[in-house]
């Protein structure tokens, strides 16, 4: 096991397992979206409070939930990458931070559109909307961290550091609905507790959220080829890739 | 045809339901896509730059 992890750490290696693994990724999303989305807008009933427009809840939830997942795998990145200086993990971390800033304006978005019909306003300064807000920040700020410092090794560091920091926002999303009284409903699905939503809702919603999570892997991993390869465009296997 | 017409209107929340739809489908094409183009891009510059350095 560390053996294979060890070697898929190795950038030429994985340029390769990425681009083999590409195909089913693809395959596996158009699946799992596919189904999801026929769940989402055509077999689920209508909730009885929210009638039709819950059925936004389909691409919310999946995007807000990626947003605060990318998010953890950077965090993982940066701790991989300050003590173990992996390589492989600062490419990861760079090329998720633009995916995860993307899936919390699709959050911020959907929820906005969600909330006018149902809370009468498309945004209200509360703390689960601020604090994806503040996700949102993070994201740019990791963004805006890479593209100003010029030495590659310092702006991995650098931002590596602030991911880190930033983390702390993230159990702080979470939370907030409990925490703090606010307009936004609570978990529709947790981990210690019979979901409350019915299955009919509920697998399409899981469906969509797994569709999602492939998507991220397919985008991170086309982005994260292209970046290995530049970074490595002056050894050998990447010239020899070209002859 | 009234299955239809209810998917359309959403039980009148259409303007609601499908721009949220619309603007996830949008971004998410986008980001693959230009992922994709990006991808392409740097392999040919990174051609270009080894037949460069062949020819003397």
């Amino acid at each position: 096991m560390y053996k294979f992890l060890y070697k898929l750490a190795s950038p030429k290696k994985f340029y390769e397992l990425a681009g083999q693994s590409l195909p089913w990724c693809v395959g596996l999303a158009i699946l799992l979206i596919g189904y999801g989305l026929l769940g989402a807008l055509v077999f689920s009933p209508a909730d009885y409070q929210q009638g039709e427009a819950y059925r936004i809840i389909y691409i919310h939830v999946p995007s807000a939930f990626l947003s605060m997942f990318i998010y953890l795998v950077m965090a993982f990145c940066a701790l991989l990458s300050l003590i173990w200086r992996i390589k492989l993990a600062d490419v990861i971390l760079t090329v998720s931070a633009s995916i995860g800033a993307w899936f919390t304006f699709l959050a911020l978005v959907t929820g906005s559109i969600w909330g006018k019909p149902m809370w009468g306003t498309w945004w209200i300064w509360d703390a689960r909307l601020t604090s994806e807000l503040i996700l949102g920040f993070l994201y740019l700020g990791v963004i805006a961290l890479k593209s100003a410092i010029p030495s590659r090794e310092q702006k991995d560091k650098a931002s590596a550091i602030l991911v880190l920091v930033g983390s702390i926002n993230i159990p702080i999303i979470h939370y907030s609905v409990y925490w703090w009284n606010t307009l936004h409903q609570g978990a529709t699905i947790s981990r210690f507790s019979k979901p409350a939503i019915a299955p009919s809702m509920l697998y399409p919603l899981l469906a969509m959220i797994a569709g999602f999570l492939v998507y991220y892997l397919i985008v991170m991993l086309i982005k994260a080829r292209t970046e290995v390869l530049y970074r490595e465009r002056r050894s050998t296997w990447v010239k020899e890739l070209f002859t | 045809m009234k299955i239809l017409h209810d998917f359309l209107t959403m039980g009148g929340y259409a303007a609601y339901v499908w721009p949220a739809y619309a603007v996830t489908l949008l971004i998410l094409m986008g980001n693959i896509i230009s992922a994709w183009r990006n991808n392409r891009r740097i392999l040919k510059k990174l051609k270009q730059q080894l037949l460069l350095e062949k020819t003397p």
